[in-house]
């Protein structure tokens, strides 16, 4: 489903690489989780793959079903059936969440063929969706995101996830912030759209999560590249030893 | 993305005059009316227009905008436009006054009967000797002139031609709106409404539609103690409106004034509001969202809020969103009187320019004399905040469509100032479909 070749990425205002010939494969149907030091790219990656401006892509590809993203407007990529759990929500004061989400849900829609959502029918899809993260009604009128704790921030990305059903599911630590119990929420969430038509890519730096959402394979990304992919014990191994181990094995390898 | 140039809207150019020559203001002061209840007042204000002098460009008060085109002894000829009265308020069951040109029209306005008010049209009530009006008509305009001169509105005061006259001596159910429309493509409108509300007596005031080729608008609002007024007026979009507007509110103890206007389009226009807090607890809100695209747009606010009196709470909120060369103004001031204690002032202007070539300019004051209150004013300029524009984006939301969310985010705090939820959803689904429709231009 999402295919990323020699991805070779730097900063638009200075001449610094950040992404250094990244390769990353996720069939449909699978989890995939990335873990890696602080400032190996992996924000980096999902911002690129996304449409953030600020980046340039000196060399490389990245597909989603064939097609093209690199050459997408976000909201394209969007309605294509990507989608990012952003590491940090943005807070838009004077938009209301529900009108975000509606606006959102029938901009996909209009741009992909179908029709828009009744008001009726969005009202109940939004509460059903809201019950299940425990995301009250008050949070739903509210600006989005503007004075919501860290948590609810994160709840309510997958909240949106939820509503906007994409095929590509990119969360970028969604984890962290999270209490044991939203964890556990936020782990069904994805759990619920687990599907054969569907792929994650997960970045964290926590092993927990991963005891929630069983990922098929693990990848270390460091300096820019995919340095080691293996199973889910492999985050077992990083949450216990550390990156030094895996990184100077994969240096000596090198 | 298009060439600038094609994008900027079609909107006349103003002329630069220079300074009026000697006889430019009797000129622009034609025949004052010399009988009726108001002649005396009439007399006085052109007295006093001749003592303080048109504008010139230089003077400190009109730094920002040229008094220019409304200096000049006619207006530029306007072509009419055909389209039909604004849907805004056509469904809210209110009172409708219409003026066409600077007359009231009866035929197209409806029965004036209603509970807990009285309105006449001024040209009517100068008719009636011994009216109530002979002792409001411009005596707030008078009281206003210090320390700075407003010209215009003096002139307004002594060449009215018409405009409506309201007394309020109860809670009046539906509000009243006043429609101007067009007629003469050089129509130079003047014209005077008196409002006058007794103990307790409440009103909402709607006022929207063109005013003429050049308008010069006052409204003169006394509000007894514990009166409520709101006002809300909304100019139309597509009308190259060269016009000058007073808002003069004298708010006694307990009472409460609200206004709010939106400005969508327009060539050059300059809106001043004069607000005395003049007994204990009184309360002004003053509010304002201006869209301007286009080289030709020039849109100022001049505001003067003035506490005399003990535990008064004003405020000030104006949102500018400027693009292709527009150009925003905005003079606030809030000025704080001995003994006014427990004063509570807020002012905040704030424009979000959508490029480059526009501009914001900005004179906020504080001028306090009292020491136990609480004063705060600011004024920003932003341009689009591209991490929540990216966001939007990332959910699907085109970037024209989250120019339209965006914007009206930017706005919302203004439109908050709208007390009635239902008319304040009005002018905000008015304010999206305009945007909606401008999205192409914006982006
Ligand atoms: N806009 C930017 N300006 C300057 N440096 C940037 C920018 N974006 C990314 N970087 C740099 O690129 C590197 C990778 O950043 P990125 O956010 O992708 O890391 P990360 O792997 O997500 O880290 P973390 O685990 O801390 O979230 C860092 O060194 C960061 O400082
Ligand atoms: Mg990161």
């Amino acid at each position: 489903m999402l295919e990323i070749r020699n991805l070779h990425v730097k900063l638009e205002d200075e001449d610094k690489p950040i992404l250094k010939g990244v390769n990353l494969t996720v069939p449909a149907g699978e989890v995939h989780a990335i873990m890696g030091p602080n400032g190996s790219g992996k924000s980096t990656t999902s911002y690129v793959l996304s449409g953030r401006d600020g980046y340039v892509v000196t060399q490389g590809s990245a597909t989603l079903d064939g097609q093209d993203l690199l050459e997408m407007a976000p909201e394209d990529r969007a309605a294509a059936g990507l989608f990012l759990a952003f590491q940090y929500p943005v807070e838009i004061p004077g938009v209301g969440n529900m009108t975000f989400l509606r606006t959102a849900m029938n901009a996909q829609r209009k741009s992909r063929g179908e029709p828009e959502l009744s008001a009726g029918d969005f009202l109940k899809l939004v509460r059903e969706k809201a019950k299940a993260l425990q995301i009250d009604a008050e949070m739903l009128k509210r600006p989005v995101n503007v004075g919501f704790s860290g948590g609810e921030k994160k709840r309510n990305e997958i909240l949106q996830m939820a509503m906007l059903e994409p095929r590509m599911c990119i969360l970028d630590e969604t984890d962290s912030g999270l209490d044991v119990d939203a964890m556990r929420l936020v782990a069904e969430g994805v759990n619920a759209l687990r599907s054969p038509d569907r792929a994650f890519l997960v970045i964290t730096h926590y092993q927990r999560l991963l005891d929630h959402i069983r990922p098929d394979v693990v990848h270390i990304m460091h300096d820019g590249r995919i340095v080691k992919s293996g199973g889910p014990d492999l985050a077992l191994e990083v949450e216990n030893n550390g990156y030094a181990d895996i990184l100077a094995e994969v240096a000596a390898d090198a | 993305m298009p060439d600038a140039a094609t994008l900027t809207q079609q909107v006349p150019t103003v002329e630069g005059h220079g300074a009026p020559a000697p006889d430019a203001l009797s000129l622009r002061l034609g025949e004052v009316p010399a009988a009726g209840p108001t002649a005396a007042a009439r007399a006085a204000a052109a007295a006093r227009l001749r003592a303080m002098g048109l504008p010139r460009p230089r003077d400190e008060y009109w730094r920002y905008t040229d008094p220019a085109p409304f200096n000049a002894a006619s207006p530029t000829l306007l072509p009419l436009d055909t389209r039909a009265d604004s849907a805004l308020f056509a469904d809210v069951d209110r009172l409708r006054l219409t003026f066409v040109d600077d007359r009231f029209d009866p035929a197209e306005s409806d029965d004036l009967a209603l509970s807990g008010v009285e309105i006449l049209p001024l040209s009517r009530a100068e008719a009636q000797p011994g009216h109530w009006v002979a002792e409001a008509y411009g005596r707030l305009e008078a009281a206003s002139q210090h320390p700075v001169p407003r010209p215009f509105a003096a002139l307004n005061t002594a060449t009215a031609t018409d405009g409506a006259v309201i007394r309020v001596t109860g809670v009046v159910t539906k509000p009243v709106q006043i429609v101007y429309r067009r007629s003469d493509p050089a129509a130079d409108v003047v014209c005077h409404h008196v409002l006058r509300l007794d103990d307790g007596a409440e009103l909402t005031l709607l006022e929207n539609g063109l005013v003429g080729a050049r308008g010069n608008v006052v409204i003169e609002a006394d509000l007894a103690p514990g009166a409520r007024l709101h006002h809300i007026a909304a100019h139309r979009a597509g009308h190259a409106r060269v016009a000058v507007t007073h808002l003069f509110a004298r708010v006694a103890e307990g009472a409460a004034l609200k206004s709010f206007t939106l400005s969508l389009d327009g060539a050059h226009v300059r809106s001043e509001a004069m607000v005395e807090m003049a007994g204990d607890d009184a309360v002004a809100h003053v509010a304002g969202a201006v869209l301007g695209n286009g080289e030709g747009f020039h849109h100022d606010d001049t505001i003067f809020v003035t506490h005399g009196a003990l535990n008064g709470e004003s405020r000030q909120v104006f949102k500018k969103v400027l693009k292709n060369g527009a150009t925003g103004v905005f003079q606030g001031k809030i000025l704080v009187k001995p003994g006014a204690q427990k004063t509570d002032g807020y002012q905040i202007s704030q424009a979000l320019l959508l490029d480059e070539k526009s501009q914001f300019l900005a004179k906020p004051e504080l001028e306090i004399y009292a020491d136990d209150v609480r004063c705060s004013h600011g004024s920003t300029t932003g341009a689009i905040d591209e991490t929540a524009m990216f966001y939007l984006r990332s959910r699907g939301v085109p970037r024209e469509q989250a120019i339209v969310l965006l914007v009206l985010s930017f706005l919302a705090d203004a439109l908050a100032e709208i007390e009635d939820e239902a008319l304040r959803e009005r002018v905000s689904d008015r304010l999206e479909q305009w945007l909606t429709a401008q999205a192409g231009t914006l982006g």
